[in-house]
């Protein structure tokens, strides 16, 4: 195989960084409305019916879009293994949390509307609601914790070892900084599933995901602004020092990090990176607009905008670093120390350049399909097959 | 048992895949038998297909949901649980999840709402596609798992980095198309088949002894056992397939199955029972077969297979050979490229041997400084525990070659018999539902079980691939998941059942509609065939 030598180590390691942000990006966009409705869903939707139309609108596609998040967990574990192995053991009980909600929503879903005791029924909602709320809150809660630098170092055989506040603990994660962010991605996904229900059904329902949407987005809007404050003033940044190996071996001990400056100093060195955090603001803005002025489907799209703003602009503004180290920065993981081989950096993307236009013109086909509103009447009238 | 990390892990994956695998073989069958269904109905238009079609599909759907939900937990196990087998491999073995998730899951994940939301808003045609796209979908996804799988039993297609102290690809074409993922991958789909077709079987069984839905249960019948028959034949083939490919891959395995203690000479005999002793080496009260062994194993009458106790003393051979390796290996990783040259060749010479070196990690930190005792002592840890493996490993053939035979006999009576079943016959097709489910966890067990004490075969060792993690939170874990699995598991027994007993949904209209347009259909063909000239 002399065939992957084509692409530089080098170009290929930038390829799956952004690669592993369009899959997140991917992820928030399409599984970050499911989430939102669920966790939406006690309070825009009150009688069976309304929550059924609710349900129903992410019913056929939720399972799809679910895949983002498991094909992330596959491409990171491919593309950056040092960062599978460090990040879901270090947040290990965060994950069995986002694990437990996630595994409620698929059962959720499908069991719900199988028998016809209420009581049933709201459990299950309440299941739903949890499925959605846990995991948008947690996403943020992490990166809020990876911008803060994670207590974890490696020995010399690359083991990974933990310590310091949350080592094993949950708590530790739920600093004030890690809270408000957890807020900006629970606020950010909650309007998008708003937004979602503004497109997917009328009457009462999308009134209320209006209403809420917009609450939503303002709280997604003020942590996002706050955060970046926050990040300029109270925390540090990281900067690789010494010569920069890009093309060596994988071995995160092989480059000198330390801790200092800000991250905001990426601006200064690029400033064409603040299109992210502008096209952030700009997209949550207009969503907030749209859905209060009745916007049918651009609260959506602007949301989506927000969406690419937002977690592109967290990507950005710490490259090259993907997972810092708090206690020992030289185990920082950073695009240039923590991939895969060249081989399997190639394989991965000649898989990807194959499946994924096939994944996406499936999923538009899909969409085509089920297009429209969910009604009263699509429930009612199909009241066995539905959700 | 001693509660550690390494042991709380192992029981949590075990526990976890396990269950994940209680759904998985029912998906990949039924999802077939569905899509056949369906294929009948596209063909010949008859209401009853379609019926049969949206039944099955509901209990599919059922069961679909509980085997996603698990298998979330698979994707980040991994890394949970398994931190330095994830840094150490995850170059290879990340490859083939990840493109499960690309090339297979996307597909069947996609597709499996439309599935249940399109029958009103696609063609027939079109639905059907959906329905095939589902089915082709979750076998490609076993096809890529199984690559994955394989590869921790068979290791091929990589080599151990130095500067990045992990196993590192060295062709995709030999990960891709190593044999035993190759010979697994058609063993598991096929025991999956079996499971669904013995599934069907049994639910329509009852259906008739309770002389309901006469019509959909005697076609369901026949479609689960000419399928059943078919898949039933192909997993004890591709399993003595398997077993073939263990004869040069997987020595270990293949002798702690057989509880082969000793080298026989070619060919080696089949111990058909026997207790086996992990004591004192040997196997009390064997009933032996002879020649059995060597033929299966070997498929020739003079290759010798080797016993445990040679291949205990290889063992030795290869833990002295990796503390050579392991000693250039701190050298080069201390000079970083700039070792002599010789330290390079002496690393390169004896770099397969690495794995063995660290199983001497359990009784000392630094390789090096083993003693002979811990050497042997470390070589004995290569046997994993013979009579779970050679126990369960019967379980499972027995099973296999036990659905060969109920296959064949209700193929023969739909066959040539006009569907006139038996009722003791109808009964024993409900009670053997669970049995290809004891069958499929067996085979699994007899798989990673017999893999110990390695994660990677001969490469990295189990007591090392874990993560830095507490006893207490993998007993938080540990909790939850028995707690959360075991009341889902309940609620989705609890819906199956009240599916299986309301029975399918017969939309009487519909079949009205269509058998007037049938009888106009055949008075049209009667006048045409009366004035037409027979063709022989």
């Amino acid at each position: 195989m002399i065939l992957h030598e084509l692409i530089s180590i080098e170009l290929l390691r930038v390829i799956w960084w952004l690669l592993l942000g369009i899959l997140l990006i991917g992820f928030a966009m399409t599984d970050g409305f499911d989430m939102g409705v669920g966790a939406l869903l006690p309070f825009v939707a009150k009688s069976d019916v309304e929550r059924r139309i609710a349900i129903n609108t992410v019913g056929p596609v939720w399972e799809g879009n679910q895949v983002w998040f498991i094909l992330g967990g596959g491409a990171i574990f491919a593309a950056w293994p040092p960062l599978y192995a460090v990040s879901f053991s270090g947040f290990y009980l965060a994950m069995f949390a986002v694990l437990a909600a996630l595994i409620l929503r698929p059962v959720a879903f499908k069991y719900r509307s199988k028998h016809e005791s209420p009581r049933w029924r709201s459990n299950w909602d309440w299941a739903l609601f949890v499925g959605g709320a846990v995991p948008a809150l947690i996403f943020g809660v992490a990166v809020g914790n990876v911008l803060q630098g994670v207590p974890f170092r490696f020995t010399e055989d690359l083991h990974a070892i933990y310590e310091g506040t949350f080592y094993g603990k949950f708590l530790g994660l739920l600093n004030p900084f890690a809270i408000l962010t957890g807020l900006v991605s629970f606020g950010m996904l909650l309007m998008h599933g708003a937004a979602w229900l503004v497109v997917k059904t009328d009457g009462v329902v999308a009134e209320r995901a209006r209403k809420i949407g917009v609450w939503m987005g303002l709280v997604a809007l003020a942590g996002y602004a706050i955060a970046g404050l926050w990040l300029s003033f109270g925390i540090d940044g990281y900067a690789m020092v010494g010569q920069v190996v890009v093309d060596g071996p994988s071995n995160p001990l092989h480059s000198d990090v330390v801790r200092e400056g800000s991250w905001l100093a990426a601006y200064g060195k690029r400033p064409w990176i603040a299109i992210a955090p502008v096209l952030g603001f700009l997209g949550m803005i207009m969503a907030i607009r749209g859905l209060r002025s009745g916007g049918e489907i651009s609260p959506l799209l602007w949301s989506k905008l927000g969406i690419l703003g937002v977690i592109s602009s967290v990507g950005l503004t710490m490259f090259p670093f993907i997972l810092p180290s708090s206690i020992h920065p030289t185990s920082s993981l950073t695009v240039w120390d923590a991939s895969s081989s060249q081989l399997t950096l190639f394989v991965m993307l000649v898989s990807t350049i194959i499946f994924l236009p096939i994944i996406l013109a499936y999923t538009a086909w899909v969409y085509r399909v089920l297009w429209g509103k969910v009604t009263d009447d699509e429930i009612t009238s199909n009241s066995e097959s539905v959700y | 048992m001693e509660l550690d990390v390494v042991e709380l892990s192992r029981l949590q994956f075990a526990m976890t895949a396990m269950y994940h695998f209680l759904f998985v073989p029912l998906t990949l069958g039924l999802s077939i038998i569905v899509a056949i269904m369906e294929t009948v109905y596209v063909m010949t238009d008859r209401p009853i297909w379609r019926q049969m079609t949206k039944f099955w599909g509901l209990l599919f759907g059922i069961n679909f949901a509980l085997g996603v939900a698990t298998g979330i937990t698979m994707e980040f196990q991994f890394g949970m649980n398994w931190s330095y087998y994830s840094h150490y491999v995850g170059d290879i073995f990340g490859a083939p999840l990840a493109i499960e998730g690309l090339m297979a899951f996307f597909l069947e994940a996609t597709f499996v709402g439309l599935f249940f939301f399109g029958w009103d808003k696609l063609s027939k045609v079109a639905h059907l596609v959906v329905a095939w796209l589902v089915a082709i979908g979750s076998n490609f996804s076993a096809l890529w798992i199984l690559i994955a799988n394989g590869w921790m039993q068979n290791p091929v297609g990589a080599e151990f980095n130095p500067m990045s102290m992990r196993m590192e690809m060295t062709s995709f074409f030999d990960v891709l198309f190593n044999e035993v993922a190759q010979a697994k991958f058609v063993h598991t789909v096929s025991a999956g088949y079996v499971t669904a077709s013995v599934f069907v079987l049994g639910v329509s069984a009852w259906y008739l002894l309770k002389d309901r839905h006469i019509e959909l249960a005697r076609r369901s019948i026949a479609v689960a056992a000419s399928f059943g028959l078919a898949s039933a034949l192909s997993v004890v083939v591709l399993g003595d397939e398997s077993g073939y490919t263990a004869t040069h891959s997987q020595k270990m395995k293949l002798a702690a199955i057989e509880a082969m203690w000793d080298t026989e000479p070619a060919p080696a005999s089949f111990t058909l029972f026997g207790i086996p002793d992990q004591e004192d080496h040997e196997t009390k009260y064997a009933i032996h077969i002879p020649y059995m062994m060597g033929l299966i194993g070997t498929r020739s009458l003079d290759t010798v297979i080797p016993g445990i106790n040679e291949l205990v003393a290889t063992a030795e051979k290869r833990i002295r050979s990796g503390i050579i390796a392991y000693d250039a290996l701190l050298t080069i990783r201390s000079e970083r490229g700039a070792e002599p040259q010789e330290v390079r060749d002496t690393f390169e010479q004896h770099s397969a041997d690495l794995g063995f070196a660290f199983l001497l990690r359990r009784y000392v930190d630094d390789p090096r400084q083993a003693t002979d005792k811990q050497i042997v002592m470390a070589a004995g840890d290569t046997v994993p525990k013979v009579w779970p493996l050679f126990w369960a490993f019967r379980v499972m053939v027995g099973l296999g070659f036990a659905f060969i035979a109920v296959m064949a006999y209700f193929f023969y009576l739909t066959s040539f018999r006009g569907m006139q079943f038996p009722r003791p016959a109808l009964w024993l097709a409900v009670f053997i539902i669970p049995t290809p489910w004891i069958a499929a966890e067996m085979g699994w067990f007899v798989a990673e079980y017999g893999r110990q004490p390695w994660t990677v075969d001969s490469v990295l060792p189990t007591a090392l691939s874990v993560s830095h993690l507490s006893v207490g939170d993998l007993l938080i874990t540990l909790a939850g998941f028995v707690t959360f699995y075991s009341i889902l598991f309940i609620i989705e027994m609890g819906l199956m059942i009240k599916y299986i007993r309301k029975g399918p949904h017969m939309d009487v209209e519909m079949t009205d509609e269509w058998m007037d347009k049938h009888r106009q259909q055949l008075r049209k063909s009667d006048r045409a065939v009366a004035g037409a000239v027979p063709a022989e």
